[in-house]
């Protein structure tokens, strides 16, 4: 057969692009369930980190992960704990902080440390560049931030990718999320010499004014439907 | 044949015809996966592993692919190569592939690849194409490693992540040099590799 004609070449296209479809559909199947597995380990470090829990020398994630997650849940925006029919885990939060507050699944990670219960609660939002997610774990008087943990897609490095630092996480450790009067406020990411007096505060990150900005608005959005679970945690353990 | 000369596509691209310090191919991918060894490591393995089944695929295929579709055949194999690399090491290195993120899927349009593909591969038997390949991946990855090294160590203080200088080093004043750890600073490494190759070997020097 003639290589130059047009017969040949479309024909030849045709059945290597069938051969290759083929070939990569075979390996990505076989290599899921173990990507998934990674994908697993690695939210489920996520959320140990926000509890300031990381895997010792030698221990897995799973290990630490069934030693301090005592339960994980679905409220809504009222505190009551709902049977959504998927796990708190495989809950989009993507999809969710879109919605109105009333229609949202809240996730709660409930985990036993050695300074007692803490509830980790998932925030999701936007970044200058792409998502930027995190979990913060509040101690058990539902006010108090014990620890955060945030990460991002594609943020700059060395500016907005800075929220992945410690430096900048260490920050709301002990932060106060209700006002004195009990309404729910947040927590401010603000510059040096704008600091509220009304409200807790972490310094933003120089030159990276949108990546914080973004932080702010994310903990602002993802956590006001927690407001009714965390004011009820606040009541019990006053 | 001459057993020393059917070995010349291999060791060529190692020094004399090196692709990223001789043909300066290559240079974008240079810059960005060096700052530690380990992903430099890992990007070289993926690199010459693609770089040497392509190579074989396309020396296969050569009698066969239409030549005026040619480029594109070529980018289908290297384009499946990539994915199934990328996969892998989702599968089996989770962390090395976060770090590494978009530069997997770059290969894809890594000059040194299309380069051999088309100055090699298509008008060569199967096995000097491998060698072709195989040679031009290790010659990538040696400027790599040898520019990571340098990077990583005056830049963190750690080679493959392990601490080097000793902690009284540091509390006697000695810093880490944040500016290795930036991208210009590969640049910089791979100049003064680039100077230290001419001037060993005075053939390639321009007039």
């Amino acid at each position: 057969m003639n290589r130059q004609s047009n017969t040949y070449t479309i024909l030849y296209s045709a059945a290597l692009v069938v051969l290759v479809g083929v070939a990569l559909s075979v390996i990505y199947q076989a290599l899921k369930p173990r990507q998934d597995e990674n994908i697993m380990n690695d939210t489920r470090r996520q959320i140990l980190a926000a509890a300031l829990l990381t895997p010792a020398e030698g221990q897995t994630i799973t290990d630490l992960w069934k030693e301090h997650i005592v339960s994980d849940y679905i409220v809504n925006d009222k505190g009551k704990k709902i049977d959504a029919g998927v796990s708190p885990d495989k809950v989009n939060l993507a999809q969710e902080v879109k919605k109105p507050a009333a229609e949202r699944l809240l996730p709660v990670y409930e985990c036993q440390t050695d300074k007692g219960i803490k509830y980790i609660l998932p925030v999701y939002g936007a970044g200058l560049w792409g998502p930027i997610w995190g979990y913060v774990a509040f101690d058990s008087n539902g006010d108090t931030i014990y620890g955060a943990y945030f990460a991002h897609q594609g943020e700059t490095p060395g500016l907005g990718a800075e929220i992945e630092k410690p430096a900048f996480q260490k920050q709301f450790e002990g932060k106060d999320v209700f006002a004195a009067d009990g309404t729910f406020q947040s927590v401010k990411v603000v510059k040096a010499g704008q600091e509220p007096a009304d409200a807790a505060y972490v310094h933003a990150i120089s030159g990276g004014t949108i990546t914080s900005q973004g932080v702010q608005k994310m903990l602002l959005n993802s956590l006001e439907p927690y407001t009714a679970f965390l004011a009820a945690l606040k009541a019990d353990n006053k | 044949m001459n057993w020393k000369k059917s070995f010349i596509p291999f060791v060529n691209p190692l020094s004399k015809d090196n692709p990223v310090i001789v043909q300066i191919l290559g240079i974008c991918s240079a810059l960005a996966v060096t700052a530690k060894m380990e992903p430099a490591v890992v990007m070289t393995i993926s690199v010459t592993a693609v770089l040497a089944f392509a190579n074989v695929i396309i020396s296969l295929m050569r009698k066969t692919i239409p030549s005026s579709i040619r480029i594109i055949v070529q980018l289908v194999v290297v384009a499946a190569l990539v994915v199934i690399v990328d996969q892998v090491l989702k599968a089996y290195t989770y962390d090395v592939s976060k770090a590494l993120s978009v530069f997997i899927g770059l290969i894809i349009t890594n000059c040194i690849i299309m380069g051999r593909l088309e100055a090699f591969a298509l008008n060569n038997r199967p096995w000097p194409a491998f060698l072709d390949g195989v040679g031009n991946g290790l010659g990538y990855g040696l400027i790599l490693i040898i520019t990571s090294f340098f990077r990583e160590l005056f830049g963190s203080g750690t080679l493959f992540g392990c601490q080097v200088f000793p902690d009284w080093w540091y509390e006697a004043g000695y810093m880490n040099n944040g500016l290795m750890i930036l991208p210009p600073m590969a640049l910089i490494v791979v100049a003064c590799i680039i100077w230290a190759h001419r001037s060993v070997n005075k053939d390639l020097q321009e007039k």
